[in-house]
């Protein structure tokens, strides 16, 4: 289970509805399962069907956290056009085996957000507690 | 010797390259993977040339992407 405040859930819906139709994706810091706060990253594709981290921006995400204190401990990217549920290149492309997989869906009129662990190409879904 | 991996000083042996490392540090595919050595980006080519020193900062990140 992932616990996740209130004002995380809504800047990551924000984040998704902001950039749609482009996929928007970042990172979420935290540390024993509880979000601390969001990393909207960029999306260096810049497309509605796929999405990708930068490098740099990510070991300046990572470097911030960890002085911090903290962990990224899950990414979330949207889905401006399909269900969250992690596509078959999400689940190819889940490389690291630490963090959860946080998709948020635009699909239908209200925003749909779940979590995933993806380890060896195999997907278990997480409760997300939003307190 | 004393290395900081990801943040984590861990004692490893003496002398050995960065893809030893990330093979210690369970990493499956380290194409698949960004280092960062003393905040420096390596080269893919590199990791089975570089030879680690005490006191080394290494960090590794995964490749993040994904579809829809």
């Amino acid at each position: 289970m992932i616990t996740m405040p209130q004002s995380v859930y809504d800047e990551i819906v924000a984040h998704a509805l902001r950039d749609n139709p482009i996929e928007a994706c970042g990172y979420l810091a935290g540390i024993n399962g509880e979000v601390k706060y969001a990393i909207p990253m960029k999306n260096t594709d810049a497309s509605n069907e796929h999405f990708s981290f930068d490098p740099q921006e990510q070991f300046d995400a990572f470097k911030k956290t960890q002085k911090e204190g903290l962990r990224l401990i899950s990414v979330y990217h949207s889905h401006p056009e399909t269900p969250a549920r992690p596509s078959e290149e999400d689940i190819r492309l889940a490389y690291d085996p630490n963090v959860s997989y946080i998709i948020v869906s635009l699909a239908a009129e209200t925003p749909d957000m779940k979590s995933f662990i993806i380890k060896n190409k195999t997907v278990e879904k997480e409760e997300i507690n939003i307190i | 010797m004393k290395l900081t991996i990801n943040g984590d000083v861990k004692e490893i042996k003496d002398g050995i390259v960065l893809s030893e490392l990330l093979v210690i540090e369970n990493v499956e595919m380290p194409e698949m993977v960004s280092v960062q050595l003393n905040d420096e980006f390596l080269k893919q080519g590199e990791y089975q040339t570089i030879t680690l020193k005490e006191n080394d900062e290494i960090n590794f990140l995964y490749f993040m992407g994904g579809g829809a």
